[in-house]
């Protein structure tokens, strides 16, 4: 019987064959934790006595979450992951070099690896045909302890993306139409496998955004084979030796198959407080905004920024309304700033933040107001998320974003397409 | 792993205190709190804050948070489990949990159980036989049983969490 991919890379970190719901523990590539979640992970480890980890040059502490601290018990904590990863060698990402799942790819995930993550958008790496999954901070101390952990085997749900996109749609509206399909927990304990016409012909970076976001329909991974397109990207960033062809069996078995034709799809929100509460742009009422938030680690990549900057260029940001703008990685703010983007943004009005999370999760640098809108290009609107109950989140592309900046409430984006 | 495990007997008893649907990491532990991560019992007084404000003043040790589907979803933020448990709450009873919140609870040794909570009312008095999987409702006369957790979530609950797991054994010994 053949094996979807995630089947393929567990039976090979667990050293035998297995099948959805086996139970194994597996050896892993690469470990990491973020500002939040790594200093609860360093204390699990002093518990345990560890004082070092198994694999310190695939073993990262992010700052990324809280960079720079906005306050000192953020700092005391950004001092716990300094000291640890000091003394047991590991990789430290500091203030001001990005979300940590931007710098995962860049710099440390290769095709066929297992990664686990202290976040719990790891599922990005996926994008490169890895298994990625996110978990607590306990199972983490133990990954960094030990480079394993242990997984049950997930059933696999092929999702086909087919046919050519329709204007002013892209690989954000396709992932908010699917999880408003199967709702945000239609995946939960399984992989999506992501396949299809459209996807094989996806940049790596459209990936990233599909991938990061599995874990909204409660998927445990969200995979891409690797092939062409993800050599070229291992090449582009002087990683090409880890190319490695990762794909499923053709006769692989899958719980389910979900066919989409991108072609028939719209520019697409999800609505408060759920991501699963999903409309076509066209459906939706006039929602006035006061805030837009264009990156994180779901779509604060080049090409990301440059759809935005081409929608702001020669327009201004609506009076009333906060743009503001957090490029994923440094690699990325410094290639923004060379092409111009990054002053196109600038002069339509919009405020450009360092590398790193941002306002997304709600500890700085965009905290909002009671009753206030925010449309942002993050990955997730539940109530509270962006640091206040009272307070609504929408969830678009970085094009409706752009676009809704400018007219002052939610737009669509193909009237000036 | 070819004994069927069970869980370590015991019996739980408290009130009910009744959530909704879809209770994401960001209302049990919010995100304005972020600075207290380092300072649990100070986050712990914020438990579930943004799902019911009062929470956090009412619960009593012992007690259970039963929710309704996707209990849980969202961050990988391990303090939301942690924090509920050191709230006194015994278990989070749910029809379905999201699959981080589940493996985190196991891992800290908070028994986190799936069954029918419509037959749970808010403030009902249940007693938990986690061994036999029954939990009487006894503000109702009624009985319900909670789906079995795999062999290793109850071996990893049995030993007191997965540090406990790993220290006893010096790795894994699932
Ligand atoms: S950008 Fe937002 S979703 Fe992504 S890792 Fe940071 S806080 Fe999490």
């Amino acid at each position: 019987m053949g094996k979807t991919i995630a089947e393929k890379i567990i039976s090979s970190h667990a050293g035998r064959d297995v099948k959805p719901n086996d139970i194994t523990v597996v050896d892993v590539d690469v470990v990491m934790a973020q500002d939040g979640t790594g200093p609860l992970a360093v204390s699990q480890l002093k518990k345990m006595g560890f004082d070092k980890v198994k694999n310190p040059a695939k073993s990262i502490f992010f700052i990324d979450h809280a960079s720079p601290s906005p306050r000192k018990e953020l700092s005391n904590s950004h001092t716990v992951l300094r000291e640890y990863a000091g003394n047991a060698g590991m990789v430290l990402s500091e203030v001001g070099e990005g979300v940590c799942h931007q710098i995962l790819v860049e710099s440390f995930v290769s095709p066929g690896d297992i990664v686990i993550g202290a976040d719990s958008h790891t599922c990005t790496s996926g994008a490169l045909g890895a298994f990625a999954t996110g978990m607590g901070s306990t199972d983490i101390a133990v990954g960094f302890a030990l480079a394993k952990t242990w997984l049950m085997v997930p059933p696999t749900i092929k999702v086909n993306f087919n046919n050519a996109l329709a204007k002013g749609v892209y690989a954000k509206d396709l992932i908010i139409h699917l999880i408003g399909k199967i709702t945000a927990e239609g995946a939960t304990y399984k992989a999506l496998e992501f396949s299809g016409s459209r996807s094989s012909k996806m940049s790596i970076e459209d990936r990233f955004t599909i991938s990061n976001m599995a874990v909204e329909a409660g998927a445990k991974a969200g995979i891409f084979e690797s092939d062409e397109v993800t050599k070229e990207y291992l090449n582009s960033i002087g990683r090409a030796a880890l190319y490695k062809k990762i794909f499923a069996d053709d006769d692989a078995v899958y719980e389910d198959i979900i066919d989409i034709d991108c072609s028939e799809l719209e520019p697409m929100i999800s609505k408060p407080h759920t991501v699963d509460n999903v409309s076509p742009v066209s459906m939706m009422e006039k929602v006035k905004v006061n805030q837009v938030l264009i990156g994180t680690c779901t779509n604060g990549r080049l090409s990301d920024l440059k759809i935005a900057a081409d929608i702001l260029k020669g327009r201004k940001v609506a009076s009333g309304v906060r743009l503001l703008v957090v490029p994923a990685s440094r690699k990325i703010y410094l290639d923004a700033l060379e092409s111009g983007i990054i002053k196109t943004l600038i002069e339509s009005g919009a405020v450009v933040e360092s590398p790193g999370c941002g306002p997304c999760v709600g500890v700085h640098q965009g905290a909002l107001a009671d009753n206030e809108v925010c449309l942002s290009t993050q990955n997730r609107n539940f109530k509270g998320r962006m640091g206040n109950p009272d307070s609504f989140i929408y969830l678009s592309s970085p094009a409706t974003a752009a676009y809704s900046a400018v007219k002052g409430y939610i737009a669509d984006v193909r009237e000036i397409l | 792993m070819d004994k069927k495990e069970v869980i370590k007997s015991s019996i739980l008893e408290g009130k009910s205190f009744k959530f909704g649907d879809d209770i994401s990491t960001d209302l049990i532990a919010p995100g304005r709190y972020f600075h207290l991560r380092s300072n649990m019992p100070e986050l712990a007084k914020h438990v579930l804050e943004d799902a019911d404000p009062e929470f956090a003043g009412k619960v009593r040790k012992g007690d259970f948070v039963v929710a309704g589907r996707n209990f849980g979803l969202g961050s990988s933020r391990e303090h939301a489990p942690t924090i509920i448990k050191m709230a006194g709450v015994g278990a989070v009873l749910a029809k379905s949990f999201a699959r981080i919140f589940f493996r985190n609870s196991i891992n800290i040794g908070l028994p986190v159980l799936i069954c029918d909570t419509d037959r749970i009312d808010d403030q009902d008095n249940l007693e938990i036989d986690l061994g036999k999987g029954i939990i009487r409702n006894l503000a109702k006369g009624t009985e319900l049983k909670f789906s079995p957790l795999p062999d290793v979530m109850i071996k990893l609950l049995n030993d007191g969490g997965l540090v406990e797991h790993i220290t006893k054994n010096k790795g894994f010994n699932l």
